[in-house]
């Protein structure tokens, strides 16, 4: 991968609402051909932060630039952006091709190139032959993709998504999932996504930046988000994490030793050290990587015993609430049913295996 | 024995509501001078006698330039209102629009002299202009009930969307939020004008000499045998009022269908 040329840059963007702080300080930068998304709890500034690079929102201090233009004082309309909107905000007195080619009316071309580039983006989404059809009688499924088709007539430089699979159901989302990367990668437009669905980010982007209360947690790649939360507050927000009390023993270098409940004397490298603001030294694991071993079987790396406490049956999955020996609480671990290992029962003692490489060390 | 009750009150209730109203067809249609049972035979002879009275001609004609000016100048003073109480956000927002709303209850003597004591104060002559000036001020606020619950239905995104793919506010507001409103316009225009043609008490103290329909059909019924001519001119004015009624509601039905919004209530 060759490094790409910034598309969206945030320098330390601040915005009020009256008294209301609603981004605190946002600087980064978002690359050309990127999907991106802005991923974090309702109103924490995501959707804020997005409408500052659309134009529908000011801002009170910093700069936000597209392609290395300073956006102050360009309004919506003159900006190389287009949006998507969480209602698809298609415009029921028109048809699917009056409503796709929306954008075009400013366009200098014949009205048989527009009818060209409406057919071209309305087949690029899915929707051939539903140009003369009127837009209130769609599906929601149809008018994501109306949408979509609408934005991306205009090749934008960067393509704005704000929330557009949150109305629809699971399937059809996770369907829809799958399409927008493929459309992406098609059209090699910058795509930014806003969503507040963490597996929806994991699976469709190739950076995240979490944000908490107007401000960036965490930017990185869905992996490194996952194995290596930088906060106690991403490694919450971001799947499923165990946290069990720790001590630092010894810090040498890069590496930290620590005395973790329940795993005894292990040695970290610096990359697995990550805030934890006021709750305490802990270390912190994701419930795949304790593995439970059953007779015959030996851990790789290490091991410890531990007690079953609760069983929650998936069908392709068990979940196990363990106590590991010397710990005060249980924490959650979930095994794939492979054939012939039997779920266990409450009560059993058993062993599981884990290795130092998995653990966080949250300070 | 208590239901059968409520449905022989129900049923008295909608006879004494609409049986007058029946009556005016059949007498206009009544071969015979005097308004009263038995009937005597059908005749046209009202209708032609109605036609060819000069002086109705005339109040018919005061009468739709009043309601016609009425009914646009309330619709675009409603437009306003209803666009700025539904998107914007300023202090005494709440206030402005109650006062606005008042003219809805305010009795209609006491506006009508009210303003007939400025009038005469600050020196205006009553002419068409004065009556039209009454008119405005009642039927504002229903075009701004009308036109708020069109407002209303429009989701905000909608001109943003036109706004971000390159549309300027003035172009947003012609291409998206006119059309979709537009059913709204139409049936505030049309409730407007009926409103402002059967009003009587504005019409006859603001209008000085100037006879309007309702106040003209009024002055009629002091001559006995003009009284005839007045109930088909009366059957003509229900067959006219029903159907703008029917034509307001009909395009503000189309209206929330077309926005796929709900139907929070109308006037029919």
């Amino acid at each position: 991968m060759t490094a790409k040329p910034e598309m969206i840059e945030f320098q330390d963007v601040h915005k009020y609402y009256g008294t209301y702080h609603a981004l605190r300080g946002i600087t980064a930068t978002i690359k050309a051909g990127e999907f991106f998304s802005l991923l974090g709890p309702s109103g924490c500034g995501k959707t804020t932060l997005l409408r500052t690079i659309a134009g529908f929102e000011g801002i009170s201090s910093g700069a936000v630039l597209i392609d290395g233009k300073n956006m102050a004082g360009v309004p919506a309309n003159k900006r190389p952006t287009n949006m998507v909107f969480q209602s698809y905000a298609i415009f029921p007195h028109l048809t699917v091709a009056e409503n796709v080619g929306f954008g075009l009316r400013r366009d200098p071309g014949s009205a048989a190139e527009k009818a060209g580039k409406v057919a071209e983006a309305l087949e690029m989404v899915g929707l051939k032959g539903y140009g003369d059809r009127a837009a209130h009688a769609l599906s929601g499924g149809q008018r994501q993709r109306v949408a979509l088709a609408r934005a991306l007539i205009l090749k934008p430089k960067v393509l704005l998504l704000d929330e557009p699979l949150s109305a629809l159901d699971k399937k059809m989302r996770e369907q829809m999932q799958v399409e927008l990367i493929r459309l992406q990668r098609q059209v090699g437009i910058t795509f930014i996504l806003v969503t507040h669905d963490q597996e929806e980010a994991l699976v469709m982007s190739d950076r995240i930046a979490v944000m908490f209360e107007g401000e960036i947690a965490q930017l990185a790649d869905p992996e490194t988000l996952y194995r290596r939360p930088a906060t106690r507050q991403v490694a919450n927000f971001i799947g499923t994490m165990n946290f069990l009390p720790a001590q630092v023993i010894s810090e040498n270098g890069g590496t930290v030793e620590v005395d973790a409940q329940g795993f005894g004397r292990v040695t970290l490298n610096a990359d697995q050290v990550s805030a934890a603001a006021a709750e305490g030294t802990t270390v912190g694991f994701r419930p795949e990587t304790l593995t439970l071993l059953y007779d015959g079987q030996t851990a790789v790396d290490r091991d410890s015993m531990a007690t079953v406490e609760e069983v929650v049956y998936y069908g392709d999955m068990t979940y196990y609430d363990l106590k590991l020996d010397g710990t005060d609480a249980p924490v959650r671990i979930s095994m794939r049913n492979v054939f012939g290992r039997p779920v266990l029962d409450i009560g059993t003692r058993t062993k599981v295996a884990w290795s130092p490489g998995a653990l966080v060390l949250f300070r | 024995m208590k239901s059968s009750g409520l449905r022989i009150y129900t049923i008295g209730y909608l006879i004494f509501l609409y049986a007058p109203i029946a009556l005016l067809p059949i007498f206009a249609f009544n071969n015979s001078k005097i308004v009263a049972f038995p009937l005597s035979g059908v005749t046209t002879e009202w209708f032609v006698q109605m036609w060819n009275d000069q002086s109705l001609r005339e109040a018919m004609m005061n009468s739709l330039i009043i309601s016609g000016t009425t009914a646009v100048l309330a619709t675009t003073l409603g437009i306003f209102a209803a666009r700025a109480s539904t998107r914007f956000s300023f202090p005494g927002k709440g206030g402005i629009m109650g006062l606005i709303m008042l003219p809805l209850v305010l009795p209609e003597m006491i506006v009508a002299m009210s303003m007939l004591v400025v009038l005469i104060g600050i020196g205006v002559p009553l002419s068409k202009l004065t009556i039209i000036l009454g008119h405005v001020l009642i039927c504002t606020p229903f075009a701004v009930a009308i036109l708020s619950s069109a407002f209303q239905s429009l989701d905000k995104s909608l001109e943003e969307a036109a706004y971000d793919l390159g549309e300027t506010p003035l172009s947003t507001f012609r291409l998206i939020i006119l059309p979709l409103v537009m059913p709204g316009i139409v049936s505030s225009l049309l409730i407007s004008f009926t409103i402002s043609l059967d009003e009587f008490i504005i019409a006859n103290f603001l209008g000085g000499s100037t006879k309007v329909l309702s106040s003209y059909i009024y002055g009629q019924f002091r001559f006995p045998a003009n009284v005839p001519a007045m109930l088909a001119l009366g059957t003509i004015l229900v067959c006219i009022s029903i159907m703008l009624l029917a034509t307001a509601e009909y395009f503000r039905r189309r209206g929330l269908a077309k926005t796929g919004a709900k139907d929070t209530g109308g006037f029919l």
